[in-house]
């Protein structure tokens, strides 16, 4: 292997060019380099400017201006995936923060079988959407599922059949999607609790303040971080959302789905209107910015600017 | 939770030793088992239907047991199952999915710790504005970069191929890998590398036979979030391969979902524990690692 020409503090006698000053360092992130600036900054304002155009099987420079967002904002396809991704998101947020919280404090309480309980909460999450959405999807199904089933234990008028039933099928959709994820949160929030100090609790009992309400007026607002973190996390899966909607129940029925990532995908690489997968993924991009700004914000901006 | 309220007294850490059956633990327990009912319903739905003929599955009842056991839906979906006009079964795509893995696991890692180490001990003029793009871009959604990805891969003419998929496993996996080996090497003391650099030694000296054997747990948790990650990855896969080259989640939903013949329920979820079966294997050989592998997905840099 060679060895980097210059130490940190340059030798006398050589050439005090700064762009050859650990140039091996800079020669190995060279695929790093590639990937920031070609792939996700190049890809991005490439995508961004392209959608701006009417490119249909390829893309071409024909400016349209903002005809495609117009045209998005008047599809119904779209406006039903934004619903819908609205609908899963918001339950999907509250449960699987209330689950994976409540999870984590049952089993910081000292209990048996601790690692065993951990175990069988997490590891769905080590499966993939795919899976997830089929194994989902065959215990669903109407007819041989958990409805006939319930439905022989006597209780004949049970009816519960998302995958085929427009109005429910979002949380159709949420059973899995929590079922996934759930578990990934409560790992988060257990090492939250962790580290927290014990002195805490035995101040709270000095106090007489019940369990419940330590966890409420105390712990949460301490764990202020892990629950940004957590949010960050699964605000940044809902709109990813796409695998478990393709292998559960393929947008429909109908369209009543769909979702803007599925949308996005079967623009570009089905309906051969690429100028409208780029002004649908522009829109997923700018609701990525307005989540995470204000993340942002609160979690560098106020420490080292203000 | 009323119940839990009522019991001030005894301290959650405490260091007595706790009733057996205090009315806190009978809940605590109670939550717990009925929510891992929730957890291992599907798993065992999935086995146990997996094991059972088609005509025992048409009688009804997805959680019995099966009366009759029978391999034979595992062996149809590993070799039988058919999407479109192809029945080679799931092995197919478990050899495309190996074939992917393998050099995507190896090329990401090793030049996401190569980062890693320059990020921290070779730190040059906008080597950090370099870190912060790409941490940010882990924020961007797929969806904006896959088609400029696609002309990318059709300029160098990898668009379809197992290396095409190789490359943007690689792009993709690197924030999170990079971030996870940054912060292992800045936690090295930094004595460790100036005295090896007044012995004499460079970048790569350094790299090989210092920074890298003491980073080898990061080397674990970094193969085990990269192997799941990749094996469970569907979306590109559907995106920047064709057909014959599927990797088996694509291939899995395929069979599956296709509209064509009569539903083999029970080939269908031998075929999703097949897929499932690598992650879990390693989910479970794992332990402890794979919650690190995870949570340095929530770890800020």
């Amino acid at each position: 292997m060679t060895v980097a020409s210059d130490p940190p503090r340059a030798r006398s006698g050589k050439r005090p060019n700064r762009l050859f000053k650990n140039w091996m360092a800079k020669l190995a992130s060279l695929p790093m380099i590639l990937t920031a600036l070609v792939v996700f900054v190049g890809g991005t304002a490439w995508t961004v400017t392209y959608s701006f155009t009417g490119s249909r099987m390829l893309p071409k420079t024909n400016w349209v201006g903002f005809d495609q967002y117009e045209r998005l904002w008047s599809s119904d396809r779209w406006i039903i995936s934004i619903k819908n991704l609205a609908i899963y998101g918001i339950c999907s947020l509250i449960l699987t923060l209330v689950i994976g919280f409540t999870l984590a404090a049952c089993l910081d309480r000292k209990i048996r079988f601790e690692g065993v309980f951990r175990s069988i909460f997490l590891y769905p999450f080590a499966l993939s959407f795919v899976v997830t959405g089929l194994a989902w999807q065959w215990i669903l199904n109407p007819d041989f599922g958990m409805q006939s089933v319930v439905r022989d234990w006597g209780w004949t008028t049970f009816n519960f059949d998302p995958l085929n039933n427009p109005d429910i099928v979002m949380f159709g959709l949420l059973i899995a999607g929590i079922w996934q994820g759930s578990g990934l949160i409560m790992c988060i929030m257990l090492a939250g609790l962790r580290g927290i100090d014990e002195d805490i609790w035995k101040a709270a009992k000095v106090d007489g303040i019940g369990t419940v309400k330590t966890y409420v007026m105390v712990i949460i607002p301490m764990m202020r971080p892990v629950f940004v973190t957590a949010l960050v996390l699964i605000a940044a899966g809902i709109i990813k959302l796409y695998d478990l909607v393709v292998a559960q129940t393929g947008g429909g029925p109908g369209l009543s789905s769909e979702v803007p990532a599925k949308y996005v995908i079967e623009l570009m690489f089905r309906a051969q209107n690429l100028g409208q997968g780029f002004a649908a993924s522009t829109m997923m991009l700018c609701s990525v910015v307005i989540i995470l700004i204000p993340w942002a914000y609160l979690e560098f901006g106020g420490r080292k600017r203000g | 939770m009323a119940d839990m309220t009522t019991n001030t007294a005894q301290g959650p850490r405490g260091p007595k030793p706790k009733k057996a059956f205090s009315r806190t633990n009978i809940f605590l327990y109670g939550t717990l088992i009925m929510v891992s009912m929730y957890y291992l319903l599907p798993l065992y739905v999935m086995i146990v239907t997996s094991l059972k003929g088609m005509p025992e599955i048409r009688m009804g009842n997805v959680f019995g047991p099966p009366m009759e056991i029978t391999f034979e839906p595992w062996v149809k979906a590993w070799s039988e199952a058919c999407t479109g006009i192809n029945c080679d079964g799931l092995s197919r795509g478990f050899g495309n999915s190996v074939r992917i893995l393998i050099p995507s696991v190896l090329l990401s890692i090793a030049i996401a710790s190569i980062n890693g180490y320059a990020l921290s001990n070779w730190k040059f003029k906008g080597s950090e504005t370099f870190f912060t793009i790409l941490i940010i871009g882990a924020f961007i959604p797929y969806q904006t970069m896959l088609y400029p990805i696609v002309i990318m891969l059709r300029e160098i003419g990898l668009m379809g191929s197992i290396w095409g998929l190789v490359l943007v496993h690689t792009v993709f996996g690197m924030p999170i890998l990079t971030l996870l080996f940054r912060n292992y090497f800045t936690s090295i003391p930094e004595e460790l590398f100036k005295a090896a650099r007044v012995d004499g030694a460079g970048f790569w000296q350094i790299y090989f036979q210092i920074m890298m054997p003491m980073a080898l747990p990061i080397f674990v948790v970094a193969i085990i979030l990269q192997v799941t990650g990749i094996w469970n990855d569907f979306l590109f896969g559907v995106i920047y391969t064709k057909p014959a080259t599927y990797p088996m989640t694509v291939q899995l939903n395929n069979i599956v979902n296709s509209v064509q013949g009569v539903k083999e329920y029970n080939v269908n979820m031998a075929a999703t524990l097949l897929t499932g079966l690598v992650p879990l294997v390693i989910y479970f050989a794992s332990g402890k690692l794979f919650v690190r592998g995870i949570a340095a997905g929530a770890v800020k840099g």
